[in-house]
Parts: structure tokens; sequence; C-alpha cells
């Protein structure tokens, strides 16, 4: 497995008490496969992102077993953890605007990695910031360039180029073309899509937008509250109510249904501190039992390589 | 009505709206979909009296706006706007009662608590007493934009003008919100602009979409004509990206210039149909008219003429 995550917890310690963002998460990810993790904000889907390579905040406990190709990362010793990140596993992050040093040329950006690993002399880092560039769909020149200089998308294939520079086994993609235009979001997404199966990389993208993630992953898993509630294969219907729910959030133009029939979920993602008893996801849902306010769910096997965490899944399945 | 006749505005060498023609009654919801950059922000602020146009002009109910500070405030009574982030547009120190109020204050309407009463419960906000002396950072998001909407609606406008409403919404939220426009139009006979980059967004609640290119409405219709039956192949390539195509056209490069439109269609750099050598000499040479503000089917592209021209 290129990646286990095993009942993995991150508990943030305020000042006004703690705050569980992620709750027994358990998940594994295969060498070159693309898993999508969606979820609303607040779910904790970011900071299972941010918890791979150990890039959480201070206050924050992990708890549980992070497997990076076979070896703990929670257990790693700084020096370790910083050889790993770059080279083993890298993050593009969302809003390429805010990941770039705006007073720095993107060619000594991307190099960067590079020379501070000592994986490249600066000739060699300068000839595979070239490659690079090449293989994210910029002329070579732009090395030159600094960030203002490029554009909203262009700005993400230099994220995406950086996050390649050190020949990393799995990418951790947060909300990569969030904020990016539909014909832009479409390049990137091709883009990504390509360098993965390429390159053999695996692929762990986070986004609230399923369509985004349908379209790039094999397999896709759905957080509510901290928690998985639904891991299934891409391109096949989802059990969970909540994930149904998010889904029919994003309509499919040309479908009937959807036509003049805006549908989203009553009411508002829990805050993590006074979480509901029993099913998280109870008070919103639309088919809840009278049981769901009290006995907790676990995922549960739910049709072809799908888990739910819901107990209606079990009667019908 | 408000309506746009020919409108361009400019500022400084960038034509951000080059002549557009477009009308919104009440009761109808338009969609102006488009790219960033397209002009579709500036058009709607332009609408509202925000953006004086360097030529063509605005009306509302066959008058042309006068851009004097009395005449503009009684025509944003009727024609309000609603903005994308509820968070931004929210003044945190302000509660709830108080920013709904602040129009009404503005406009010297009388019987304010009634007036802010009957627009929290008009957006959702029930019962709307429970919500007078909250702060925007005890709400979620979905009640923030609520509020937002509550403000716009407290001085009883026949249009709102709304830029990206759900485009900072969670969404399991954003159908909330799209259902709550829905219902206005339905039960108010609000007349809603909604600009968005979102397709979805217009298939769920628009009644025409009308598509942004570079400054021009390229093509504009029903929903349904224009996006189960795109004519434009800038609206065909918009929406083959969507994940449910089949068949995806993915343009190259970025959203053109401003400063710099092209020669002849200025969508030919970009067109499908041109590097498939499937233009005309027209689209290299000839620019299009501006279309008019009809709601019938309309599409600038010469192949499309032609075709037309050919078949009738």
């Amino acid at each position: 497995m290129m990646l286990e995550l095993d009942d993995l917890s991150v508990t943030y310690q305020l000042a006004g008490g703690d705050v569980p963002a992620v709750r027994g998460v358990s998940l594994s990810l295969a060498a070159g496969e693309a898993v999508g993790l969606a979820g609303e904000s607040g779910s904790g889907k970011s900071t299972v992102a941010l918890s791979l390579l150990r890039l959480l905040p201070r206050t924050a406990r992990i708890e549980g077993r992070i497997l990076l190709d076979g070896e703990d990362v929670v257990a790693m010793n700084w020096g370790r953890m910083r050889a790993v990140r770059w080279s083993s596993a890298s993050i593009v992050f969302q809003g390429a605007q805010h990941g770039l040093n705006p007073v720095r040329r993107i060619g000594e950006q991307i190099a960067e990695p590079l020379l501070v690993h000592r994986l490249a002399s600066p000739t060699q880092a300068r000839a595979r910031v070239a490659e690079l560039l090449e293989q994210v769909g910029l002329p070579g020149w732009r090395a030159r360039s600094y960030p203002h200089e490029l554009s909203g998308g262009q700005r993400q294939r230099v994220m995406i180029a950086m996050a390649l520079a050190c020949s990393p086994q799995l990418i951790i993609a947060d909300e990569p073309t969030t904020a990016l235009d539909l014909m832009v979001q479409a390049q990137v997404l091709s883009l990504i899509r390509e360098l993965i199966a390429s390159h053999g990389i695996s692929l762990l993208m986070i986004s609230h937008d399923l369509s985004v993630l349908a379209d790039v992953c094999d397999r896709l898993a759905i957080m509510y509250a901290g928690r998985l509630v639904e891991t299934g294969p891409a391109g096949s219907a989802f059990r969970h109510p909540y994930s149904q729910a998010l889904s029919a959030a994003f309509p499919t133009v040309g479908d009937p249904a959807s036509r003049l029939a805006p549908r989203g979920l009553a009411g508002d993602p829990p805050d993590p501190q006074s979480l509901p008893g029993g099913c998280s996801f109870h008070p919103r849902c639309p088919v809840a039992l009278d049981s769901c306010a009290t006995t907790p769910v676990d995922l549960r096997p739910a049709g072809s390589h799908r888990h739910a965490a819901c107990v209606l899944v079990e009667e019908t399945c | 009505m408000l309506e746009a006749t020919d409108v361009v505005v400019e500022f400084g060498r960038a034509r951000a709206v080059d002549g557009v023609n477009l009308s919104v009654a009440p009761g109808e919801i338009v969609a102006l979909v488009g790219e960033s950059g397209c002009g579709k922000t500036t058009l709607a602020r332009t609408l509202l009296g925000l953006e004086k146009p360097r030529s063509g002009n605005v009306s509302y109910e066959g008058r042309p706006l006068s851009y004097s500070g009395r005449a503009l405030r009684a025509f944003r009574r009727q024609v309000q706007l609603v903005l994308q982030d509820p968070t931004g547009s929210l003044n945190p120190r302000h509660t709830v009662y108080e920013a709904v109020a602040e129009g009404p204050r503005i406009h010297k309407l009388p019987d304010e608590e009634a007036v802010v009463t009957s627009a929290l419960a008009r957006a959702g906000l029930r019962p709307p007493e429970r919500f007078f002396l909250r702060y925007p950072h005890e709400l979620s998001g979905g009640q923030r934009q609520r509020v937002v909407i509550a403000g716009a609606l407290a001085l009883d406008p026949k249009i709102l003008i709304a830029d990206e409403p759900v485009a900072s919404l969670d969404a399991s939220i954003r159908g909330e919100i799209l259902a709550l426009l829905l219902r206005l139009r339905d039960d108010l006979g609000l007349g809603a602009l909604v600009v968005t980059h979102d397709l979805g967004l217009a298939w769920n609640i628009a009644d025409r979409v009308a598509v942004m290119y570079l400054g021009r409405i390229v093509e504009s219709g029903r929903t349904e004509d224009v996006l189960t039956n795109p004519q434009h192949p800038y609206t065909q390539a918009l929406l083959s990206v969507l994940p449910e195509s089949p068949e995806r056209i993915i343009l190259t490069g970025e959203p053109p210039d401003p400063t710099q439109i092209p020669s002849g269609c200025r969508f030919h750099p970009r067109c499908q149909l041109v590097a498939a050598g499937n233009g005309i000499d027209a689209c290299h040479s000839t620019p299009l008219p501006v279309l008019p503000a009809t709601t019938d089917p309309q599409v600038a592209c010469h192949v499309v003429q032609a075709l037309q021209a050919a078949s009738s």
C-alpha cells in the first residue's frame, strides 16, 4: 500500500476545549491509485491532508497510524520527515496565489526542493526545471517569470511542477482547481490525469466538489463531521443519504429532475465541539430512524467494493 | 423591466463590456454566464448604476437611468444587489437587525421593525425575532447569505442582481439558497440577474441564459435550449467540460485580454471550429453585430449564421 490510514484521529487542543476534527478514519491507497476525499468545510478533509505530512499546527494531537509506503509518519523524527516531504509525497494546495513566493522567480521556487534535498546540482536543477515546466504545459522561459506575471491557471501548473520536482510516489492535492474558471479547471484536471497516469503516481485529491473528484479518481471517500461516511468506486451510485444529498447538490445539466429544482440539505454541518449523538448526520438526515439519534454507526458493506456508515444500507443490500 | 442597450464600458484601454443588449423582467431569472474577465460582473455593476457606460444606456421601466444621487437612490429601491461572499458583505459589528435595517433607514421607510421582520421571514430566517440580536459570526454561512438577501428584500425591490450568490457556500447549503431565489420569483414575482460561472446553477434556477465572452453576449435563449442544444462553439466547449459530458472540447490558452480584442469574430483565435479548419473567411475578417435584447434564441457566430442562411 502506498498510503494507509489506520484509525486516524486528529484533535485540536484549543483554549476553548478539544475540537475533534478527524475521528477514526481508516483509508488506504494502492500504488498508482487515485482516491478522492470529499466533504464540506469543517468535515475534516483538509486536516486529513495536512496530517499526512505532519503539517498540522502544534495544537493538533494525532492518534492512530499513518503509513506512507509502510513507514509510520507519526513516529518519524524531524530529519526523516523533512526527507519524506517532497521526495516521497508532496502536496498541492488550493489558491495558487498564496502558495508561491511573490518576489522570487518561479524557476528558483521549483528548483528549491531539489537543491534542499541535494537531489541535483544547480545546473541539473535548471535542466530539471525546464523539463518540469514542459510537463505541465508551460514554456521553459517561464522559469524567469515572477508569480504575478502568470494567470491563475498557470500558477496552479507551477504548483504542480513543484510537487513533481522530486519525483514523489504520492501527490496530495487539496482543492487544486477550486479558484479556477471552468475551462482552466478542465485544463488542469486533464493535466493531473495525464501526469499521474504517465508517472504511475498515487493521488489523494481533496475537494468539496464531487464532480471534480469523480472526473479524476478511481475511488471516492466521503467525510462528514470528521468521519468517513462512505467509500466506493467512482461512477457507481452512492448509498449513504449524506453522499446522495451532496451529489444532488451538483446538478447534471440536462437532467429534467434537477431543472428548476435545486436540491440541498436543510440545516448546517454540525459544530465539531458539540457533535450530535448517535449518527452525527441524523439531525439533517431525511430518512433517519429513531435509533439513529442514539446508536453510532460504523462503515459497513454496502454493495460491490462499497462501504457506508448508515443502518439503512444493510436492509436493502 | 431592466434593460441594457448597446452598453459599452471601458477601463483605460480595456473594453470590459463591448456592446451588450440584455433585459431582465420581473418574474424571470436570467443567468449571465462566462469565465472570469469576460465582463459579466462589470455588466452587472453597470445595470445597477455603479458603472456609467461609455456609450449605450441602461433603462428601467423604459426610462434611461439618471446618474444623479436622488434618481439613483430611487432606482436602487427597485434593483438590489446580492454579493458573493456574505462574510465580506456583512459588517461583523452589526447585528442582523441593523444589517437588514440599513437600507430602510437610508430610504426613510416607515415601520422599520415590521420591514425587517418581514424581510427576514421572506429570506427564510424564522422566527425573525430570534435573529435580530445575533452577530454574523454567530450564524452559519447559509444563514449569513440569507441575511444579505433579507437586506436586499427589505426595500421591496422588483429585481435582484446576484453576483455568484452561492459560490462561497457549502454544497449542501447551496441548494437551499437557490430554492429561496426560485421561491422569491414565484411568490413575489421578483426578477433576478444571476451572474455566475456555474452552468449547473443556471440549469437549477434560470429561465434564460446569456453566455458572455470577452465583453459580448455570444449566445442567449431559453435555458433548456442553450444548455442542452448549444449553438455557439464557445457554449459548446463550456458544456463539454462538465463531468457528465461524453466528449471534451478543452480550449487552449487563457481567457483573452479585453485590451486586445481580436479582429473578426472575437472568439476565432480559440475557436475549435476554426482550429479544425471548419471556419469561414468571415471568422477572421468580419466582426459580428451585437445581438438584440430579445428573448428569442440567438447566436453570434458566422458559421452558425451561414448554416442557418443555407437551410432557410
